[in-house]
C-alpha cells in the first residue's frame, strides 16, 4: 500500500519538472482571430511591447509622444533581452487575446508567422502606411502573402571588418578574399571568420553565402522549399572549402559574434563578417589592438556586394488592440523620420529610411553608415516564412554538418529542403 | 483544537474516552480528508489539469497553413501521430504519408536527445556518487576547521545553474583557461565528446555538494559504537567501511542518487547555455529538455507528446528505484535505520 502511494507521490513529482513545459503554451487552436476591421477609428491610451531598451531609446521617444498626445498616452512594457523568451511572451498574450498588447515589436523573423496565425493587423485600407523613403529589403522582412503586416522600425545588415594595414583594398568578390588570404599565412593569424556556431547567427552566414550565390531558401508563399539548388549548393560549398582549406580557422566552428569580435580586436584576424555594433567597440575598447588599423567593407559578393542577411524589428498592430487608430499612429511614429534619426544618434541602431544614411552630419558621427547603406541596399532578408523556426533549425543544422565535413554542400541542401517539406506539410 | 491546550492535567487519563468524534479530531484520524483537501485540490489545479491538457494536446494535430488563405488552420484529432512521430522518427510528407525524418528537423533527433540524457544521467551520476562518498567521509571526520570547509564545498552547490554555464562556457571557450592550462587547441563546443565532457564536469562540478551533503547527513546518523565495536573486532578501516558505513548509509545514498537521476534526466539549463545542444553533428549534447522547448516553438501538440513521453520515461525510471532498488523517499530516519540493519 505505502509503496503504491509513493509511486503516486514520485509520479505527480516528476510531472510537475516535465509536462508543466509543454502544458504551458496553451491550446494549440489559431483559428480565433480578432477581428481586423473592428475598433480602426477607435482611439485612446495603448501599450507598446518591446524587448529591453537596452540603448534608453523607447522611454525618451514614448515620454515625448506622451506630451503631444495626453489623451492617447503610450505605456510602454519592456520584454526580457533575450529573443526566445521574447517571442514566447508574445505568443502566449495573443493567444491570450490580450487587448493590452496594442503596439508589438516585432523581429523580423517572427513576422510572417505572427502573420499566418492571424495576430496581426493588415496595414491595409485605413491601416496603411507610406512605404517611400524606406529602404525595400526592411519592408520585405515585414511583408506576407504580399501584405503588409508591420512598419520596419529598425534594421541591421553585416559588414565586412578588414585590416587596412595588411590589405589595401577590401575584397569585392569570394574569390578575391580567399585570394587574399595568403597574407593571413604569412602573418600566422587567421584569414575569414563569421558567425559558425550552431544557432541563428549560423543562419544568417550560411543564408548570406547562399543568396550572394544567387540560391533562394524558401519560394514566395514561405512554405515551399526552393534551396535545393546548384546555385545555393555553390554558395554554401564557399564556406565549406574555406574551412577546410584553412582560410577559416578551426576554431571559428564555436565562434558567435563576440566571441569573433575578441579575436578581430586582438589581431589575430584579417576578415570579418560582423554587425555594426563592432565598429565604436573596436575603435575604442582598451583591449582592441586594431583601433586605427582595421576598415568596414560591404560583404563580398559574385561581382558586386554580397548579399547580406537582415536583422533589425518591425512594430506591428495587435487585432485584439481595442484602440487601433491610436495604435496606427504610434507605429508611423516609430516608422518616421524624427524617430528613427533619434534612434541612430541615441542608440546606434540601423534605421530604415535611405536619407539619414546620406546625411553628412550623421556620417561624421558614424563613419561606416555608407558601407551599412550598401550592405542593407543589397540585402535579402532571412526566409519570410511561418515555419521559421522549423527553417532556421533545418539550415543551421545542415549548414554546420557541411562546414565540419559530415556532408557535402549537395547533400546539406538537399537535407535543408527536406527538412522544410516536413516542417511545412504536417 | 484550542480547547485541548486548557483542559486539565488531572484530566488527562481519561481524555481518550471523552474525546469527542468529528471531523475536526485529527488525532483519530478522522478529519484527515478535510485537512488534506486544500492540498488536493491545489495540486489537482496546479499540477493535474496541466498534466490531462498536455495528454489532450498530445492527440491533436498541429496547426497546418492554409496555402490559400496563407493562415493557419487547427489541425483536429491526431490519433497517436505525435508519439509514432517521435518514437519512429517518422515526419510528414509533402506526398502525403510520413518517410523518415530529414536531418535539421527536431524529428531526427528524438533517440539521440534520448540516449546523450541516459548518457549524461549514467555518467554524471556515477562520478557524483564516488566523489561525494569521498567528500561527505572527509567532512565527516573531526577535525579544526570543518565547518568552515562544509561551507566551502557547499559554494558549487549555491551558485545559479545558469551561472555555473556560463562560467563553464568561458572556462571551455576556444581561448578560454581549459585550452591553455592543457596547452591544447581542444574545440570543447565543436567535438561531439569535448563537447559532452564539458557538460559532464560542469553538472559534476555543480551538483557534488549536494550529493555529498546528503549522504554526509546519512554517515552522521550511524552511531559509534559500532564503530567501536568493530575496532575491538579487529576490522580494518576498509573492512568498517564495506561492512559498516556503505550499508548504513545505503538508504540515504539510494534517495541521493534517485533525486540526482530525476534532475539530470530533466536537464536542461546547462547544456542549453552551455554548448546549445550542439556539438559533433550539432546534436551531441541535446537532451529530452531542451528537445522539448524546441519544438514548443514549432508546435504546442507535438510538443505535448514529447513532454508525455518524457514523463513516462522518468516515471518508470522513479518507479523502478523505489521499487526495486529500495529508494525510499517517504519512511522515517529510524525505519531507515531499522532496514538497514
Amino acid at each position: 500500500m505505502r509503496r503504491k502511494a509513493m509511486v503516486a507521490a514520485m509520479a505527480v513529482t516528476t510531472f510537475f519538472g516535465v509536462a508543466a513545459c509543454g502544458g504551458g503554451g496553451g491550446g494549440g487552436s489559431s483559428s480565433g482571430s480578432g477581428d481586423a476591421n473592428a475598433g480602426l477609428n477607435s482611439r485612446g491610451p495603448i501599450t507598446y511591447v518591446q524587448g529591453k531598451d537596452n540603448s534608453n531609446v523607447v522611454r525618451p521617444a514614448i515620454a515625448k509622444w506622451n506630451k503631444a498626445h495626453p489623451n492617447e498616452k503610450v505605456t510602454f512594457k519592456e520584454q526580457t533581452d533575450q529573443a526566445d523568451q521574447q517571442h514566447d511572451d508574445l505568443v502566449q498574450h495573443f493567444q491570450a487575446k490580450d487587448k493590452n498588447y496594442d503596439v508589438v515589436d516585432v523581429d523580423v523573423v517572427w513576422t510572417a508567422e505572427f502573420a499566418a496565425k492571424g495576430w496581426l493587423q493588415p496595414l491595409t485600407g485605413k491601416m496603411a502606411i507610406d512605404t517611400n523613403g524606406l529602404l525595400p529589403a526592411t519592408v520585405k522582412t515585414a511583408t506576407y502573402n504580399g501584405k503588409l503586416y508591420a512598419a520596419p522600425q529598425a534594421s541591421d545588415g553585416g559588414l565586412l571588418y578588414y585590416r587596412k594595414d595588411l590589405v589595401k583594398t577590401p575584397p569585392k568578390t569570394w574569390a578575391e578574399l580567399t585570394s587574399a588570404c595568403k597574407i593571413a599565412k604569412q602573418k600566422n593569424i587567421g584569414c575569414y571568420a563569421g558567425q559558425f556556431q550552431k544557432y541563428e547567427g549560423l543562419t544568417v552566414n550560411a543564408a548570406e553565402a547562399i543568396n550572394t550565390a544567387g540560391g533562394t531558401i524558401v519560394g514566395k508563399d514561405g512554405a515551399t522549399p526552393t534551396v535545393d539548388s546548384a546555385a545555393a549548393a555553390k554558395g554554401l560549398g564557399n564556406l565549406v572549402t574555406a574551412y577546410k582549406d584553412g582560410d577559416i580557422p578551426k576554431q571559428a566552428i564555436t565562434f558567435q559574434e563576440e566571441q569573433g569580435r575578441i579575436a578581430f580586436e586582438a589581431g589575430k584576424l584579417l576578415f570579418m563578417r560582423n554587425w555594426p555594433y563592432v565598429y565604436n567597440l573596436a575603435k575604442t575598447e582598451g583591449s582592441s589592438k586594431v583601433k586605427n588599423t582595421f576598415g568596414v567593407a560591404p560583404l563580398p559578393g559574385l561581382n558586386g556586394p554580397g548579399a547580406s542577411s537582415l536583422g533589425g524589428h518591425n512594430a506591428a498592430v495587435s487585432v485584439y488592440s481595442d484602440h487601433k487608430a491610436t495604435a496606427h499612429d504610434f507605429v508611423k511614429y516609430l516608422n518616421g523620420k524624427d524617430f528613427q534619426k533619434f534612434e541612430l544618434t541615441q542608440g546606434s541602431l540601423a534605421p530604415v529610411r535611405a536619407d539619414l544614411y546620406n546625411d553628412p552630419a550623421l556620417q561624421k558621427q558614424f563613419p561606416y553608415l555608407p558601407t551599412l547603406l550598401t550592405s542593407i541596399q543589397n540585402a535579402v532578408p532571412r526566409p519570410v516564412t511561418p515555419f521559421y523556426p522549423a527553417v532556421t533549425k533545418a539550415v543551421q543544422d545542415n549548414a554546420y554538418a557541411a562546414i565540419k565535413g559530415q556532408k557535402t554542400p549537395e547533400q546539406a541542401v538537399k537535407s535543408m529542403s527536406d527538412a522544410i517539406k516536413a516542417a511545412s506539410s504536417s | 483544537m484550542a480547547t485541548a491546550g486548557t483542559v486539565p492535567r488531572t484530566d488527562a487519563p481519561k481524555a481518550p474516552k471523552k474525546r469527542r468524534k468529528g471531523i475536526f479530531n485529527v488525532s483519530e484520524g478522522g478529519g484527515a480528508p478535510i485537512l488534506v483537501a486544500p492540498t488536493l485540490a491545489l495540486l489537482a489545479i496546479v499540477i493535474g489539469y496541466p498534466v490531462v491538457k498536455a495528454v489532450f494536446m498530445s492527440f491533436q494535430k498541429d496547426p497546418g497553413l492554409d496555402k490559400a488563405t496563407g493562415l493557419f488552420v487547427s489541425g483536429g484529432f491526431a490519433g497517436f501521430s505525435n508519439y509514432t512521430h517521435w518514437l519512429f522518427e517518422r515526419c510528414a510528407q509533402t506526398t502525403g504519408g510520413t518517410g523518415p525524418c530529414p536531418q535539421g528537423s527536431l524529428g531526427a533527433e528524438f533517440w539521440t536527445s534520448m540516449g546523450n540524457t541516459v548518457m549524461f544521467t549514467v555518467i554524471s551520476v556515477a562520478i557524483e556518487v564516488v566523489l561525494g562518498m569521498w567528500f561527505a567521509l572527509i567532512m565527516h571526520r573531526k577535525f579544526r576547521g570543518r565547518g568552515l570547509l562544509r561551507a566551502a564545498v557547499l559554494v558549487p552547490w549555491a551558485i545559479p545553474t545558469a551561472v555555473t554555464a556560463k562560467l563553464f562556457f568561458f572556462i571551455f571557450a576556444f581561448s578560454g583557461i581549459a585550452n591553455k592550462l592543457l596547452h591544447a587547441q581542444i574545440l570543447w563546443t565543436g567535438d561531439a565528446w569535448p563537447a559532452r565532457f564539458a557538460v559532464i564536469s560542469a553538472d559534476v562540478w555543480k551538483t557534488t555538494p549536494f550529493m555529498a551533503l546528503l549522504i554526509l547527513a546519512g554517515l552522521q546518523v550511524i552511531p559509534d559504537d559500532v564503530y567501536e565495536a568493530a575496532q575491538i573486532d579487529g576490522a580494518t578501516k576498509f573492512q568498517q567501511f564495506v561492512q559498516i558505513t556503505l550499508p548504513l548509509v545505503k538508504p540515504a545514498l539510494m534517495v541521493a542518487v534517485l533525486f540526482r537521476t530525476l534532475d539530470v534526466l530533466r536537464i536542461f539549463d546547462l547544456p542549453y547555455i552551455l554548448t546549445g545542444g550542439g556539438g559533433g553533428k550539432g546534436d551531441a549534447t541535446n537532451t529530452l529538455s531542451i528537445l522539448v522547448i524546441q519544438q514548443i516553438r514549432q508546435g504546442f501538440n507535438s510538443a505535448a507528446a514529447l513532454s508525455t513521453i518524457t514523463f513516462i520515461f522518468i516515471f518508470l525510471v522513479a518507479f523502478i528505484f523505489v521499487r526495486f532498488l529500495g529508494a525510499n523517499v517517504v519512511q522515517t530516519q529510524d525505519e531507515q535505520q531499522k532496514a538497514a540493519r
